[in-house]
């Protein structure tokens, strides 16, 4: 099979267990370049944990099932060889590493990137450049760069900076876990816009969220719902809507009667 | 006495030799005394609350000889002991002793610069309760020793309101020798009223790394009303030296003292900070790091004494041990009776990075004032997962991931270091002693 016939990313019947207890009871899902999916989804329903699986995360044992990442097994990998491979986790609550600088930190990490695939890396003024075209994208400022990495910065600016970072390392499959949450209708849209400006037809999103208000801004080709550890309906955007308008207690309502 | 060790440091010989014949008459007998007491109650045993992380029973066996008479002529580079950006006055002293071929007595105004061997008898009357002061207790057991032996080291001292910019840079080798030596040297440091200097104590090692032999320095800093004194201090002795300072500081009204340590170096060292906040407004900011591995141990002992009112102590230090590696922190603050208005603020935190490694940190808080302000911290953890799965997800591999977050664990202690060149080269000199990245 070659990389055309396959999907960037598939997986097959996921069950994981996080300390002993099975929070992904069988997920499947294709994700094809191009493609932004929604993940949504009440709290507790494995959401995040689907995010930490595909990035690498310790403490994470599947038990049963598959995941495919252009035809290669991504749980073999290491997290900084998916990394390399183009996957990239936007985190929930982005970790603060007082006394790295953030501009050293995403030079160090783009550059070993680069030199893990074979690429030439970046000096400082190539490095300098892409960064300025970013921020630009973005609307952040300089001021961001010779911060410590996350230290000290509002939810807000955090989120940013993951999006500013998944701008920078330009991965194949973005996760966004939970990007959405924290911020104001302001830090939302400049969010957005991040995503918005990184869509490409080489490019496959996967949205993590809580709420259906990012996907008014960032809009999906396919909502999925996850409710206890399983997919239990998929749609397009207008599933978001419903969800909204009815809560996920109606999904659980719907399950009930389909089964009765 | 047990000690073999104090049997041949204390030989009749060798403290006749230590009081030479220009001597006043008062130094000949604090050196005797201190001989004498030492002699009769032996190094510190398992016992001692001083001593309680630093074994001496495995140095109490070895039998060093005083002093090296070969220290004037090994041949030593220049190159080992220069800092970028430090072109001051500069004194070497190998094995305790003064080496002029070394040595640069830069003039500059204000700034008087000598050496204890060289000093008549009446300049000495100045340092007379320094020198003569009589110890007992068992964390002086070094000094003491000091006392009896040292000869030589720096006498520096700073005329009232004279600001002298440029560092002077105190360089402290231990070179090796055919048989082991143990040498003494002795700082008196005094910085005049509302005067400013900025001193390196630079101690390294030009020895094989198996060869071993014993350092002693004892300091005291004297800081007259409003002066400040900025001290950098490297230790970055030789792989088998085994090395025991001592730094006693007195600050007078408003005087400022800020110290930069940085422990990298020694198979075994013990440093004794003693700090007496005696004038009101008095202030001392400490920022210390060490970075142990092998077998290496290094045991900092602080005790910072808030006497008058308003005094400030502001305390930040950085340990990481792996391998086989000790640390030992020790600070202890005391803010006596009427002190009130004292600040004192303590934080060490450290880090392991194997599960052989051991780290004993002991922060002490002794207050018997009414109006203080006091806060102290100390942790002895690992590296955050968390942090590590975040670098390595934007790529990094663990070997770089795990180098990153330990310099960036390190440089808290380092950042206000001036100047910037300086910093910058202690921080490199810090980062190659971590567990290496991986070659990029």
């Amino acid at each position: 099979m070659n990389e055309a016939t396959h999907p960037m990313l598939k997986i097959e019947n996921l069950h994981v267990l996080v300390a002993g207890k099975e929070i992904l009871k069988g997920i499947s899902l294709e994700v094809n370049a191009g493609e932004m999916h929604a993940i949504m989804g009440p709290n507790g329903a494995g959401k995040s944990t689907l995010g930490y699986v595909l990035a690498g995360r310790e403490g994470y044992e599947v038990t049963e099932g598959s995941i495919r990442y252009e035809g290669r097994d991504l749980l073999a990998l290491e997290p900084e060889e998916r990394a390399a491979a183009g996957v990239f986790l936007a985190f929930q609550y982005p970790v603060e590493i007082p006394g790295v600088n953030n501009t050293y930190f995403l030079r160090a990490a783009l550059n070993a990137q680069r030199k893990h695939r074979g690429e030439p890396e970046l000096d400082s003024m190539q490095f300098l450049k892409r960064v300025r075209e970013k921020l630009a994208v973005l609307h952040l400022k300089d001021e961001l760069l010779h911060r410590a990495v996350n230290e000290g910065f509002s939810g807000g600016e955090k989120k940013r900076n993951e999006i500013f970072q998944m701008a920078l390392l330009e991965p194949k499959l973005a996760v966004l876990d939970e990007t959405d949450s924290g911020l104001d209708i302001d830090a939302l849209k400049m969010v957005a816009d991040g995503v918005n400006a990184l869509r490409a037809p080489e490019r496959a999103f996967v949205v993590i969220t809580h709420y259906q208000r990012l996907l008014d801004y960032v809009v999906p080709d396919f909502v999925h719902v996850l409710a206890d550890g399983r997919i239990v309906e998929s749609g397009d955007k207008s599933l978001a809507h419903k969800l909204e308008e009815h809560g996920y207690a109606w999904i659980a309502e719907r399950k009930l009667a389909g089964a009765a | 006495m047990a000690s073999a060790l104090l049997e041949s440091l204390l030989d009749r010989e060798a403290l006749e030799r230590a009081a030479g014949p220009g001597e006043p008459e008062w130094l000949a007998a604090a050196r005797r005394t201190a001989a004498q007491s030492l002699a009769r109650e032996g190094l510190p045993g398992p016992r001692s609350e001083a001593w309680k992380y630093t074994s001496l029973r495995a140095l109490e066996q070895r039998k060093p000889s005083v002093g090296d008479a070969g220290a004037m002529t090994r041949a030593i580079d220049a190159a080992l002991f220069d800092l970028p950006g430090i072109d001051g006055a500069r004194l070497v002293f190998v094995n305790g002793q003064l080496r002029k071929d070394l040595s640069r007595f830069a003039e500059q105004s204000g700034l008087s610069v000598s050496t204890l061997a060289t000093t008549d008898p009446d300049q000495l009357e100045c340092w007379r309760a320094a020198l003569a002061r009589e110890r007992t207790d068992d964390g002086s057991a070094f000094a003491r020793l000091n006392t009896a032996l040292a000869t030589d080291g720096p006498v520096i001292r700073v005329a009232a309101h004279a600001h002298v910019k440029t560092p002077v840079h105190l360089v402290f080798i231990g070179a090796a020798s055919e048989h082991e030596i143990a040498w003494h040297a002795r700082a008196l440091i005094e910085v005049g009223e509302g005067a400013s200097l900025r001193l390196i104590e630079h101690h390294l090692g030009l020895a094989s790394p198996s060869a071993s032999q014993i350092g002693n320095l004892f300091a005291n800093h004297v800081l007259d009303r409003g002066a400040r004194l900025d001290v950098v201090q490297i230790q970055d002795a030789a792989p088998g030296a085994t090395l025991f300072r001592r730094s006693e500081c007195a600050l007078s009204h408003d005087a400022t003292l800020a110290t930069h340590t940085l422990e990298i170096g020694a198979q075994m060292t013990r440093h004794d900070i003693d700090v007496n906040l005696c004038g009101d407004g008095a202030r001392f900011v400490s920022r210390g790091v060490f970075v142990l591995r092998g077998r290496q141990h290094a045991d900092t002992h602080m005790d910072v004494r808030h006497i008058a009112r308003n005094t400030t102590s502001d305390v930040l230090w950085r340990g990481v041990a792996d391998e086989r590696a000790r640390g030992v922190f020790h600070g202890a603050i005391t803010v006596a009776a009427g002190a009130d208005g004292a600040d004192a603020n303590l934080s060490n935190k450290n880090l392991l990075l194997s599960p052989n490694a051991e780290i004993d940190t002991q922060p002490v808080l002794e207050i018997y004032a009414d109006e203080v302000k006091a806060a102290h911290g100390a942790t002895v953890g690992q590296l955050d997962e968390q942090a590590m799965f975040y670098l390595r997800s934007r790529g990094l591999s663990p070997d770089a991931a795990r180098h990153l977050l330990i310099a960036a664990f390190c440089s808290a202690a380092l950042s206000e270091l001036q100047p910037i060149t300086l910093r910058e080269h202690l921080g490199a000199m810090l980062t190659a002693r971590l567990p290496r990245a991986e070659a990029t």
